[in-house]
């Protein structure tokens, strides 16, 4: 206690080093995330297009009236579910499985890790253009190796969700990898043991041991994996631009058409709203596990 | 029975591992398709079956840093023997340099905006996080949960708002837009993950240099920074990558001056023929960095991943 009294009295007090530390970043954070949303609350309440030149013009919730009674809209939701559900269970079953797989002593294991691990740290957007290339057609890898002849993925309206979806599962489910290894380690030998002298079934002992044991850690990955395909741009929107048609338009996609070529400024930033409060409740959610994973 | 056992299990290892090998391989066929495509003859790129063996050249490089026209008729044999070699390969595809291409801007756009916005946010975010970790805030958990949530928005959902102000202020399209934007989506990880390194330092070493007539930030200074060394390089690499790969905000935000790579090596793709090997090119220098960043990261992959969350 003297020390920190007497620290004090010669440097900064310990107060003051707290509040110098914390309060700028706060404030930053604050001016570049928090001021614009109410910028745009207050514009969703607006009929208004930056470009126009015209000043807004108030009309209450019909942006959100009109944007709820808006099939395209609840189409592009629709579009966003199954991506969202196709995706995040390919990679569920593929990264738990690989994990599966990878838990034993296996020679190079690190070095086999660590090269899975490379996609998941690149640009989507730069990912989503070379899986193009792999796709094409005609001369592209994928329908080479799988002697499909001239199949069309990217341009086809029934399977190209289908194929973004595959180029997610190709990038993320290594990230599910990760987290597994991470709970499947963690796993105490001696339950095996046991279960072993019990004489219990290989499919009993992952049934009641494993399972239950990695299950908070999957959960996470599961969550911030749903939340992503939930928010995908970049992948989808290199790869197909939402289309063709409206076939992956997804709303994000969809959003951004709003907001941009289209300059529906007051009615995309309702949209915006719509959608930051499902990431909100889904992010909240997010942050909940992972506290309970760090305290334990 | 434990004979029985044991060699079924020897026998399930076994097939594991043949299975790991093989998923491995399919794995890496992306990433090793567009290595060799970067290195491919434009004729060798798009064949059926697909081109494996191929004299490896780097015209995909020289096209990728160079805008060219088509050669109206052939180089006098003169010309092209005082041609450069990167000008020779160019008059063999049939076309010949007119001027430097955007590349190279894109890339050093890249690096500065990546560079400037991660020490930016490290900075903050490593203050932050002491503070954060070694004093009491009221509502601290609150505070936290809202500098990781600004971390969740959807790019598109904050990018009208901020476009918006950024017109107003001229910000569009300058690197000072996208500093700002980048910091920000980085400051909320390096708090989280240098609070979990410097939560980890043992609060003893600073009572004890307090006790020798440090001052606090001294304290912080010369004993909590060089103990947190290796997490304040990871927490760097990790916000560089993510500033390196972001796409969302650079398209929306810029569209020449300031522009980052991400945006422009999809915007090659033009009409037209495509030259898909200048693409891989440009894809390769783009994606090359990272994975070299990803070997050097590798023991502290999942705590990135999880902000810090999970250690190990």
């Amino acid at each position: 206690m003297t020390a920190t009294a007497s620290a004090a009295r010669r440097g900064l007090s310990d107060l003051a080093i707290r509040n110098v530390f914390i309060i700028p970043t706060l404030v930053f954070l604050i001016l570049i995330n928090i001021f614009p949303l109410f910028y745009s609350l207050i514009l969703s309440f607006a009929d208004y297009s930056a470009v126009s030149g015209k000043p807004p013009d108030w009309i209450g919730i019909r942006n959100y009236r009109e944007l709820l009674h808006d099939p395209h809209v609840w189409e592009s939701f629709y579009i966003t579910l199954k991506y969202v559900i196709i995706s995040v269970a390919g990679q569920l079953v593929v990264g738990f499985g690989v994990a599966l797989l990878l838990n034993r002593d296996i020679p190079g294991k690190g070095t086999i890790t660590t090269l899975l691990l490379v996609p998941m740290m690149m640009s989507m957007a730069i990912v989503g253009l070379f899986w193009k290339l792999l796709y094409s057609p005609s001369w592209g890898i994928i329908n080479y190796l799988l002697g499909l002849k001239n199949f069309v993925w990217i341009s086809n309206p029934d399977v190209a969700l289908l194929a973004i979806a595959i180029t997610d599962i190709w990038m993320w489910s290594p990230f599910v990898m990760l987290l597994s290894l991470a709970g499947l380690s963690a796993i105490p030998q001696h339950l095996y043991e046991a279960a072993a002298i019990d004489r219990a079934s290989r499919w009993f002992t992952f049934r009641r041991i494993t399972l239950p044991l990695v299950t908070p850690l999957l959960l996470i990955a599961v969550i911030f994996r749903t939340m992503e395909a939930f928010k995908t741009f970049d992948l989808a929107f290199i790869m197909t631009g939402g289309g063709p048609g409206t076939a992956t338009e997804l709303i994000a996609i969809k959003l951004y058409n709003m907001a941009f070529p289209q300059w529906q400024t007051g009615k995309s930033c309702a949209l915006a709203y719509i959608l930051l409060i499902m990431i909100i409740g889904i992010s909240n959610i997010y942050i909940k596990y992972l506290n309970k994973a760090k305290e334990r | 029975m434990a004979a029985v056992e044991s060699n079924r299990s020897r026998f399930f290892n076994k097939f594991a591992i043949v299975v790991v090998l093989i998923l491995m391989v399919i794995y890496l066929i992306p990433l090793y398709w567009i290595g060799s495509t970067a290195f491919k003859p434009r004729s060798a790129a798009t064949t059926v079956p697909p081109t494996v063996i191929f004299k490896p050249e780097v015209t995909p490089f020289i096209k990728l840093f160079t805008k060219r026209v088509q050669l109206r008729k052939a180089v006098s044999k003169e010309k092209y023997e005082k041609a450069k070699w990167y000008e020779k390969s160019v008059y063999d595809g049939g076309e010949r340099i007119i001027a430097n291409s955007p590349f190279l801007n894109r890339l050093i756009n890249s690096i500065v905006i990546a560079g400037i916005s991660t020490f930016l946010a490290l900075t903050f975010g490593t203050f932050t996080a002491y503070g954060f970790s070694r004093f009491k805030v009221k509502g601290e958990n609150d505070w936290l949960f809202f500098i990781l949530s600004t971390r969740m928005l959807p790019p598109v959902v904050v990018a009208i708002p901020i476009f918006l102000m950024f017109r107003n202020i001229g910000l569009v399209d300058t690197h000072l837009g996208l500093i700002l934007l980048y910091m920000a989506l980085n400051l909320s990880f390096c708090v989280w993950l240098m609070k979990g390194f410097i939560d980890e330092i043992p609060i003893e070493y600073e009572e004890a240099a307090l006790v020798d007539g440090y001052t606090r930030f001294e304290a912080f200074w010369k004993i909590v920074l060089p103990q947190s060394a290796t997490g304040i390089a990871a927490t760097a690499v990790f916000s560089f990558i993510t500033a390196w790969n972001e796409y969302a905000f650079a398209l929306m935000m810029t569209n020449r001056k300031a522009q980052t790579a991400p945006p422009f090596i999809p915007s090659q793709l033009g009409s037209g023929m495509i030259d898909w090997t200048t693409i891989a090119a440009g894809t390769f220098i783009f994606l090359f960095p990272v994975a070299i960043f990803t070997f050097l990261l590798r023991k502290h992959l999942l705590r990135g991943v999880t902000f810090g969350a999970i250690r190990k």
